[in-house]
């Protein structure tokens, strides 16, 4: 098609929009609803944002934790597989190469999001939701965080104060948008 | 090095550090001459000795076997590969290092590249394979590889450096180990693909968006938290590695690529982006690469790879073939930009000469630094530091140590980490017999 034979108006919107749209924006992405990301969408934010229903306790976790976990990660979370973590590790980190387990992380989510998109390492994302938090208070008791009949769902699960909560330092402040009280985690 | 003999000998050139270090402008390759090769006399070789008489190699008088369609190295060098974690292929995660002392330039070929998968090799069928990127945004979008491709490319030099890379260097005692062995967890190569910009300027920005969730699509659906102001700025959707299709243990078919950042971060396999009002804390920005400092406090989104250099040759596994002339060579690189300057020593750090950088230096990549050398035969130390466009400096070993700590005994085994983020100076030793080992200085 010839642009001479085009109304001005016309032509002028066809150059603009192969200069900017057309160049920076192909637009060949499907467009999808959040509900169609639902079996995707796992991840469990620090302040709770994204925990699942449903809850547990130590005692119905321990007897999954034997069964699903044990194999690797050793019985009462000690004396793993070679290679694998342990659960239980120490919850004061005074040297620099102390062995990082469950009590260094800052927020109690972190247990919950991994064992729920990475476990059991050969079968991942096949625990429940109540298995993931009756694991999750399991693990928690035998750090001596949580007590044996705390029940940890979505709710409580965001609330449970890490021992080593208070040790961390943001490298650079300048590059990193992060305000913890904000992200109303740990009360 | 050519030395050429010229009706006009421009003066002989003088060491400019110790230990024999020469000014970096022998490199230029005329005008100045090597006052060591100026003694033994046109004709002669450093060693004195003439060469054999000239003749046929059996390949010079046969034809050889036809070309195939994936060309590997020569049979001669089967001993440049990856050295690997998990040999055996054992129910765990599997690393294997790039040889820089083999190694030359700064491109890492792809089959050399180091790897770090954490549940194997994903054996993802590209036809299938999907990116969705929502959460905080205006429409979520799913994209295909097939669509992705037909995106504005870019292709950039870029190192990957995983943030355990030179862990052993945290041991008390320095490890008799290879560059390889120490270093290799770090490589660089050319990555073409969609800056993640604009495709964040498809789906549409919520303000309230502050950082990225990216994830992979292996079985630990793999996951690391990226600030939005780093996304913004020189992120990508990388397709392409070297030319080449990302590789396997790469990424395939797709990573994202966050230049300068904790290899960790450059999310491998990546199917999901969700834009998000905080950082997620995922398993391995929560434990795995945050550092524990002296003193229990512990740094937190530490993503940056400062600035460091390592001199690959010679390195420990050579041996220097008598005294004479040689060239230092090693690789120099920062997440913080452009190398300025790389400073080498060859006395333990008691003085030191530039090196000349080989260009084009690029930013968040590696940079070959070269120095001509003339040993005398004696002991030396050999070390090289370097200088980042932003002013950063590589530490020195007792500066390092004095904010980093180092352990408590001797660690055992290169595929310990002890801690991450070391880009302290590497020092190697050179005797009198041409042997090198690791040293602390």
């Amino acid at each position: 098609m010839s642009m001479r034979k085009l109304p001005l108006a016309v032509a002028f919107t066809l150059a603009f929009s192969a200069a900017t749209a057309g160049a920076q924006a192909p637009k060949l992405g499907q467009p999808i609803t959040e509900t169609d990301i639902t079996a995707w969408n796992i991840e469990a934010l620090p302040d709770g944002k994204g925990l699942p229903p449903g809850n547990g306790n130590a005692k119905l976790g321990a007897a999954i934790y034997s069964q699903k976990c044990a194999l690797c990660h050793g019985e009462n979370g000690v004396n793993p597989r070679p290679g694998y973590s342990p659960m239980v590790g120490p919850s004061k980190f005074d040297r620099i190469e102390t062995m990082k387990t469950v009590p260094y992380y800052k927020y109690a989510t972190t247990l919950y999001d991994v064992m729920r998109r990475s476990m059991p390492y050969p079968i991942p994302k096949t625990l429940t939701s109540d298995e993931l938090y009756a694991l999750s208070a399991y693990i928690l008791f035998l750090n001596k965080i949580v007590g044996e009949d705390e029940v940890m769902d979505a709710n409580s699960l965001p609330r449970v104060k890490m021992p080593n909560r208070d040790n961390f330092v943001v490298w650079d402040q300048d590059k990193i948008e992060y305000d913890p009280i904000r992200m109303g985690a740990p009360r | 090095m050519r030395i050429r003999k010229r009706r006009n000998q421009p003066p002989p050139l003088e060491p400019v550090a110790g230990n024999g270090l020469l000014d970096r402008r022998a490199l230029l390759g005329r005008g100045i001459v090597l006052a060591g090769a100026m003694t033994t006399g046109a004709g002669a070789s450093l060693n004195g000795a003439a060469a054999e008489p000239l003749k046929d190699d059996p390949w010079s008088l046969e034809m050889g076997a036809a070309v195939p369609p994936l060309q590997t190295a020569s049979r001669f060098e089967k001993g440049v590969v990856r050295t690997l974690s998990n040999p055996n292929n054992e129910l765990r995660n599997s690393h294997a290092r790039t040889p820089h002392h083999l190694l030359q330039g700064t491109v890492t070929p792809n089959s050399l590249f180091f790897n770090i998968c954490h549940s194997g090799l994903p054996d993802i069928d590209p036809a299938q394979h999907k990116l969705v990127i929502h959460g905080l945004v205006k429409q979520p979008m799913v994209y295909t590889v097939e669509s992705l491709a037909r995106y504005p490319m870019v292709s950039r030099m870029h190192f990957i450096e995983c943030a355990g890379n030179s862990a052993p260097m945290f041991s008390s005692e320095p490890m008799q180990v290879t560059a390889q062995a120490l270093h290799g967890l770090a490589s660089n190569g050319e990555w073409t693909g969609v800056l993640l910009s604009t495709l964040l300027d498809e789906v549409g920005i919520d303000p309230k968006a502050k950082w990225i969730l990216a994830e992979g699509a292996d079985s630990l659906g793999l996951s690391r938290s990226v600030p939005m102001k780093l996304a913004l700025d020189d992120v990508m959707i990388a397709l392409y590695q070297n030319g080449e299709r990302v590789m396997p243990g790469n990424g395939y078919p797709m990573r994202l690529l966050v230049p300068g950042c904790q290899g960790n971060m450059n999310v491998k396999y990546l199917r999901r982006l969700k834009l998000i009002d905080q950082p997620a804390m995922t398993f391995y920005e929560a434990k795995t690469y945050s550092q524990i400092l002296p003193g229990g406090k512990s740094w937190l989104f530490h993503f940056t790879m400062e600035v460091k250099s390592f001199i690959t040759h010679p390195s420990f596994g050579h041996t220097l073939k008598g005294p004479g002339h040689y060239e230092i060579s090693g690789v120099a690189y920062s997440g913080n930009g452009r190398i300025a300057k790389v400073m080498v020593s060859a006395d333990g750090g008691k003085s030191w000469a530039e090196a000349a950088l080989q260009g084009p230096v690029n930013p968040k990549a590696f940079t070959r630094f070269r120095m001509p050398w003339r040993w005398d035969g004696q002991p030396v130390v050999l070390q090289s530091r370097a200088w980042d466009e932003a002013g950063n400096v590589q530490p020195l070993r007792a500066e390092f140590v004095a904010a980093r700590g180092q352990t408590e005994k001797p660690v055992t085994t290169p595929l310990a980490f002890p801690n991450q983020h070391y880009n302290s100076i590497t020092s190697w030793s050179v005797d009198s017999s041409g042997g090198v080992k690791h040293v602390y200085a």
